[in-house]
């Protein structure tokens, strides 16, 4: 059995193999789990098989013709026009209080890249703040070598901010792997890691972004226990994560770090 | 494209996670046409270029959870509360064949994120996205919901924290 060799399959490896949501590699772990395992492969069936008749007994009303008092908004009020506000982002329910001292000009996110790197950034982040003898390849101490090195392998002249005003110190920084580019090749991204004098931990994650935003968008997302505001400005993206801050402290830092890389 | 031409396009869709949200035809509509004219309303709150569905999905479930909370009908929002009440009282044996049934038994919160998963299709991230709540929470509420539901459907025990109340 190769059980011994993997991680054990929790029952969100389940729900996602259910879902199609789990890596291939996974995929074949928990086929073989599920081999061993009769009942539960027969539960996993039933959930299968009641998505399927979910889908099929709602399915006529994807076909039934629209009600008039429904299909009436295909006339578009002059009112319609979208533009670009700063405030777009409440509607989606992402809270108010992360709006104040937030100093933004505009919000303009291209659709799928932010919720890639809030969870890719997320990711990274737990698995190294939890780090106590290797949190970081290069030292705070050899700042200047660390930037260019960084700098060097994203291809874009980066800055890290200082965050020590709201008591983060730079610990230092990784390169790790990003998602591949669409052209092919890999894209290395940037992880500065930052301690208080207490040990709570936060991450910038830094990667570039196939587009040229010219307009800055700012958004919050939580993965798990790690929080992560994450914006793109031009064609760097930034996410800053932290398990030990809660929102507003986070929105503190993101803020003085956004300041600092836009003078 | 035209964006309103491509909420029309959408309405379909409404339509369908409003009936299996709801059940009932002529309230499944009116959510329609809540989210519908509140959208309308507050289209400018929406970001060129980002996923005009997933913004749609989202004025709908806040259109909801409004609505929800207003009429009472669904005491239960927070699912750290006692739950099943209904499957309970009925005894745990219960036996619902009827899909549309089954899923007006379960929580509202947590049929809503069945529905988006296992019927709109969408990954745990937008769910969670779209919410406003985090990943794990959405997991154990799909994982509640998909249990139950295979209770009620093939009269099974309910195993998920149910107690049955004398």
């Amino acid at each position: 059995m190769t059980e011994s060799t993997t991680s054990p399959v929790a029952e969100a490896d389940l729900l996602a193999y259910v879902d199609g949501q789990l890596p291939s590699s996974r995929n074949h772990e928990v086929e073989a789990w599920l081999a061993a395992r009769p009942e539960e492969a027969a539960r996993i069936a039933a959930y299968r098989h009641q998505d399927e008749e979910l889908k099929l007994f709602f399915a006529p009303v994807l076909d039934e013709p629209v009600p008039a008092r429904l299909a009436r908004f295909s006339e578009r009020p002059s009112k319609w026009r979208p533009y670009a506000i700063a405030a777009s982002f409440l509607v989606m329910g992402l809270g108010v209080g992360a709006l104040a001292g937030w100093q933004l000009h505009a919000m303009r996110v291209p659709a799928g890249g932010p919720v890639g790197i809030a969870k890719n950034a997320a990711v990274a982040h737990a698995t190294y703040s939890p780090e106590v003898r290797h949190p970081v390849e290069v030292g705070a101490d050899q700042e200047a070598h660390l930037v260019a090195w960084l700098s060097k392998r994203l291809g874009t002249t980066l800055r890290v901010p200082k965050l020590d005003a709201s008591g983060f110190n730079l610990v230092g920084g990784r390169l790790l792997p990003g998602d591949a580019k669409p052209a092919g090749g890999p894209s290395p991204v940037a992880q500065f890691m930052y301690q208080t004098q207490g040990g709570r931990r936060l991450t910038l994650y830094v990667r570039t972004e196939a587009t040229n935003n010219t307009e800055t968008a700012f958004r919050y997302a939580r993965e798990g226990n790690v929080g992560v505001f994450y914006w793109i400005d031009r064609n760097v993206g930034y996410a800053l994560s932290s398990a030990d801050l809660n929102r507003e402290e986070l929105l503190a830092a993101a803020n003085t770090a956004y300041k600092q890389l836009n003078p | 494209m035209d964006e309103a031409h491509r909420i029309v396009e959408l309405i379909p869709r409404l339509r369908r996670y409003a009936r299996a949200l709801v059940s009932d035809r002529a309230r499944a509509d009116d959510l329609v046409q809540d989210t519908l004219e509140r959208a309308w309303n507050k289209f400018h709150l929406w970001r060129p270029g980002s996923d005009l569905r997933a913004w749609l999905f989202t004025v709908m479930h806040n259109v909801h959870v409004n609505q929800v909370r207003a009429s009472r009908d669904h005491a239960v929002l927070d699912d750290e509360g006692p739950e099943m009440a209904v499957a309970a009282v009925q005894g745990a044996s219960l036996e619902i064949r009827d899909l549309e049934r089954a899923l007006a038994v379960l929580p509202p919160e947590q049929r809503e994120v069945l529905l988006l998963i296992a019927l709109e299709d969408m990954s745990y991230a937008e769910v969670a996205a779209m919410l406003d709540i985090p990943i794990g929470t959405v997991m154990s509420r799909l994982s509640r919901a998909r249990e139950k539901l295979r209770a009620l459907m093939h009269g099974t025990p309910v195993t998920v924290r149910l107690q049955v109340v004398k």
